[in-house]
């Protein structure tokens, strides 16, 4: 016979903190940075990709996964708390296909992840999830959207948004280089990912994973090539900027 | 698992299945049309009962069967879709409110429920019909006709919905005539012709008229 548990583990502080969520979101601030970016047609989320022991398969390590044929998501924080979210929201999307004769909305699964989250910080015996998580996809009426949740079972709309270690550092660099205008084109959607990124992850693009999608199409994650086609052009943009700087 | 026996002092109640209720798409929408008689037996115990539901502003179900069945759970299916309008802020769909029904009423399979619905909307998709029953059957299309003088109803609109683009008017003559024929051969069918019109703003309430002042009207339209 299962006995359930009977205390809570996420009480309120004398000021009102909820204090396990608040260590909860230090867990996401160690986890490796994750950026997203919604353009006009194409939705992107890059993470940093942690550089693996020789011996280790290199694919096993993935960090975003497609929830749907329209979402798919990335995270910061444990690693083995997003297993557990991913799964549900997988079961839960196809749940939502049978009852419903309609896939998802990204904001009904952000939804769902976030009451999911938010339950945890109010259960007995049970302690918040420790990830914060991108959610990204196109709605069956094809707009774009880009979601943001937290260990408290928050979420927000963002235009572009960065969560995990240096998040502070790469949310101000978006908010310099963003640019509405830009959104219109894939590349450069791409590219203010990839050039975001850049910013906190060392050695280049060797360490970037990169996934995008296009409307009505599957989520596809760039190769290695690819991403060094990017930074190469990024690279030159940069110094070709530099240059005109010097000449004025 | 609660099997229904059908002897002894636990067995299932007959209902009769007296009624025609019927509904079809075309152009502009879905029409809906029933009578509005209740049988006991060979008893007629009522000539004006209202055989369709109204869900919401955009939605109808109507009732064949058991007539508390049907208009409690399409009750309850009303609240399930105002539920979903404000979780989700836009309309269900015409699919998935059927299918809230269908698996409402499946938990209930073999206990002996008496239902078999139509429920016909507009959403995004344009006009949805589905037809449901307690036997847990779900299925999609652009007619039905249901109850014991669905025979001759669907007799008039198959011939009818020939020609392919029908006025609003024409679909709505083309449904009173269906059920009014209907309650001509059809002892437990009759009282009067209720007929709904669906389409992309909602529904409305077309007429309501007697059958046999239809009788009269037709009689001196062959002379």
């Amino acid at each position: 016979m299962a006995m359930s548990y009977d205390r809570a583990i996420t009480v309120f502080s004398p000021d009102g903190h909820l204090f396990q969520v608040e260590y909860a979101q230090e867990a996401v601030k160690k986890g490796s940075t994750a950026v997203g970016v919604r353009g006009k047609n194409v939705v992107v989320l890059g993470v940093e990709k942690k550089t693996v022991a020789k011996l280790q398969d290199d694919r096993t390590v993935r960090k975003i996964c497609a929830l749907d044929d329209n979402v798919f998501m990335a995270f910061a924080g444990l690693t083995a708390d997003a297993r557990i979210v991913v799964n549900r929201a997988r079961v839960e999307c196809q749940s939502h296909r049978l009852t419903v004769e309609d896939p998802v909305t990204v904001e009904y699964i952000t939804r769902f992840i976030s009451s999911i989250k938010q339950r945890y910080t109010q259960s007995n015996g049970r302690r918040p999830f420790g990830i914060s998580s991108l959610i990204v996809g196109f709605d069956f009426d094809g707009t774009p959207h880009l979601y943001q949740t937290d260990p408290s079972g928050t979420y927000h709309a963002w235009k572009a948004n960065a969560i995990g270690r240096s998040a502070k550092t790469v949310r101000e660099f978006l908010e310099k280089n963003y640019k509405e205008e830009h959104m219109e084109s894939d590349t450069d959607t791409i590219k203010l990912a990839i050039r975001a990124l850049l910013e906190v992850v060392q050695s280049g693009g060797k360490n970037i994973e990169l996934a995008i999608m296009k409307r009505d199409e599957s989520m596809k994650i760039l190769v290695q090539e690819e991403i060094e086609e990017y930074v190469t052009a990024i690279v030159k943009e940069k110094e070709e900027a530099e240059k005109q700087k010097k000449k004025t | 698992m609660n099997e229904v026996q059908n002897y002894g002092p636990e067995r299932k109640i007959e209902f009769l299945h007296g009624t025609t209720t019927l509904a079809f798409k075309f152009q502009h929408g879905v029409i809906v049309a029933v009578d509005s008689r209740a049988t006991a037996g060979a008893y007629i115990a009522s000539q004006t009962v209202k055989k369709v539901i109204e869900i919401n502003p955009y939605l109808l179900g109507t009732m064949a069967g058991g007539a508390a069945d049907c208009s409690f759970w399409e009750r309850l299916l009303a609240r399930q879709c105002r539920v979903y309008e404000l979780r989700n802020k836009e309309r269900i769909s015409v699919a998935a409110a059927s299918k809230l029904l269908a698996n409402m009423v499946y938990q209930y399979k073999g206990m002996g429920l008496s239902m078999g619905t139509m429920v016909c909307g507009w959403d995004k998709t344009g006009p949805g019909l589905y037809y449901v029953d307690s036997e847990g059957n779900r299925v999609c299309g652009d007619l039905f006709a249901v109850g014991s003088g669905s025979m001759y109803a669907y007799g008039i609109v198959d011939s009818g919905l020939k020609q392919k683009d029908l006025t609003v008017e024409e679909a709505c003559d083309l449904g009173r005539r269906a059920i009014y024929q209907a309650t001509y051969r059809d002892a437990y069918s009759g009282g009067q012709v209720n007929l709904y019109h669906v389409h992309s703003e909602g529904w409305n309430r077309v007429s309501q008229s007697d059958v046999l002042m239809l009788h009269q009207q037709y009689q001196a339209e062959k002379a």
